[in-house]
């Protein structure tokens, strides 16, 4: 496979106040792949995932030192914010539709970004729907609330708003931790269909999940990257101690 | 617990007894309320509804559709104050709820938390003042400036009761709508800047519609306060004898100051007609209170779905 850059991080250090949480990130993000980062509660990996669409900045007391280039753009100095997130979607640990219709919540990004009419909307959000695998499970249902379905079902509609918008790169932030093992894997099928179309970044606490989904993982402990490398070599050939201690189970 | 001791039992049923005496003391104390309600719903009624029945019965089309109060002609029409109150009430939410909303939104969303240290102990303040000193602030300068460019000359008017009401319901609709913004999960702000949004976009696509059934009771309540005030809108409604207001401008009798003007000096049928009045005025606010109810109950099923 090859790898071709899509974001690049450079000496990147990240502090909640006094805290640390990110201690000098170097790392290349490549495009059409899945990546997944891994690693115990509190090692950084969410914190990271949300520097690359900067939803940090909503936190406050944060402050960041270092640089993210997105295709060679630099996404804090060059970029703002609202044009850098309709690029790089998220979808969050816990689903999270809007309480509307079905439809309206796929409708949501289009709409602020200026786009309704009815016919062009009705498009995307078919189209969006059926890339996420959901469209023949609530076709029927499109103007009933969202928080009407299941968790599996939510969290594909999730994806499907995150894909309205048309974005190049799609942030899971442990999309599958409250779900059932059947939601689950169809979320992981989902993850490795998508990826022939975006670029997936993908927080777990669940390391066969990335085993069974990624092309490469970044180990991640107490904010430092470990160990990134193609994800075969990572679990069958860990070049560090502590990666493959986490990797046998034997902490974390 | 395998036996039961001598000891334990006693214990037990001292224990028992004092869970009875507590038991009763609670049903005792939530019982005044009840019962408070249906002695004055009785008595309300059976004093109000009186002059329509039997010998000499007023008729109760004209009393709910008259245009004139002359207790001194026998006159007691009291349509032109339902017309004047409702439209004192509409004109108070259709200037509060908007200023009142964007307060709110200002508070929970986007002022910095110094600004915000000085805007809530002011609406705070505000609750708080009592109605006879807004009706005196009325009379004193809303009233005179109203004084200075109506067209009749005259400052007490329905304009001056609206501006009044506005102020006073501003505290309910504010607190109320500012903690449903604030119970609104964060997850939902997230999602929508996820996808791009940017904070006005968040605030009003996402946060104050989830936070619409809130608003929504925080609304009937401001219905609720405006329709009954009585003091304030007492001392600078103007208070005319007949006929429905024309403008903004025109002096209005509220229901609730027909009351409150010559409670202490009727008698006989001109206070049952007082009476009947107050009877009109508790269908209204009952009506207010069932809207409510349905508003919060509709609103726990959404929440509790999620």
């Amino acid at each position: 496979m090859k790898n071709e850059t899509k974001f690049s991080v450079k000496d990147l250090n990240l502090y909640y106040g006094n805290f640390q949480a990110l201690k000098n990130i170097n790392m290349e993000l490549y495009k059409g792949q899945i990546t997944a980062f891994i690693g115990p509660s509190g090692c950084g990996k969410s914190t990271f995932l949300k520097t690359i669409n900067r939803m940090n900045d909503l936190v406050e007391g944060v402050k960041i030192s270092g640089n993210i280039t997105m295709d060679g753009v630099d996404i804090y100095q060059d970029m703002d914010a609202i044009t850098l997130r309709t690029r790089v979607g998220m979808v969050f640990q816990q689903p999270n539709p809007f309480p509307m219709s079905i439809y309206d919540n796929v409708a949501y990004g289009p709409r602020i970004h200026g786009i309704h009419k009815k016919s062009v909307l009705d498009e995307i959000v078919e189209k969006s729907l059926k890339q996420a695998a959901i469209w023949d499970e609530v076709k029927d249902k499109l103007k009933k609330s969202a928080l009407a379905v299941s968790g599996g079902q939510q969290q594909r509609i999730c994806i499907a708003r995150t894909l309205a918008i048309e974005p190049e790169v799609i942030l899971m932030d442990e999309p599958t931790s409250a779900l059932d093992p059947i939601s689950t894997l169809k979320i992981e099928d989902l993850a490795t269909e998508l990826k022939k179309d975006y670029t997936i970044i993908i927080v777990t606490h669940n390391m066969q999940q990335a085993g069974r989904i990624s092309d490469k993982t970044a180990f991640f402990l107490t904010g430092e990257v470990i160990e990134y490398d193609d994800t075969e070599q990572i679990f069958n050939f860990p070049k560090n101690k502590k990666t493959e201690d986490y990797i046998t189970g034997r902490f974390g | 617990m395998k036996h039961v001791g001598k000891n334990e039992m006693v214990a037990k049923q001292q224990k028992d007894y004092k869970e009875k005496v507590f038991h009763f003391i609670f049903l005792f104390s939530a019982l005044i309320s009840v019962l408070s309600v249906i002695a004055i719903i009785a008595f309300v009624f059976s004093k109000g509804l009186k002059p329509f029945f039997g010998e000499n019965s007023y008729s109760f089309l004209d009393f709910i559709t008259g245009l004139k109060w002359d207790p001194g002609t026998e006159s007691y029409g009291i349509f032109y104050m339902i017309v004047g109150s409702v439209l004192a009430t509409l004109g108070a939410i259709a200037l509060g709820v908007p200023i009142g909303l964007l307060t709110a939104v200002f508070i929970a969303e986007i002022a910095p938390k110094k600004i915000v240290a000085i805007i809530r102990p002011a609406i705070e303040l505000l609750a708080g003042i009592p109605s006879v000193i807004y009706g005196a602030f009325g009379l004193g300068v809303i009233v005179q400036l109203i004084k200075k460019v109506s067209p009749t000359g005259q400052g007490e008017s329905l304009l001056a009761v609206i501006c009044v009401l506005t102020i006073m319901i501003l505290p309910t609709i504010i607190t109320l709508s500012e903690s449903s913004l604030r119970a609104v999960p964060k997850s939902y702000r997230e999602a929508s800047y996820g996808l791009g949004a940017s904070k006005i976009q968040t605030i009003f696509k996402t946060v104050v519609p989830a936070a619409r059934s809130g608003i929504l009771s925080a609304t009937v309540l401001g219905i609720g306060r405006a329709m009954g005030e009585t003091m304030a809108v007492m001392m600078i409604a103007g208070n005319n004898i007949g006929g429905l207001p024309k403008s903004i401008w025109s002096k209005i009798r509220p229901l609730t100051s027909n009351i409150s003007m010559e409670m202490s000096y009727a008698s006989g049928r001109h206070q049952d007609m007082l009476f009947a009045t107050g009877v009109v005025l508790f269908l209204f606010i009952l009506v207010i209170n069932m809207v409510l109810i349905k508003i919060t109950s509709k609103m726990g099923n959404a929440n509790s779905k999620k």
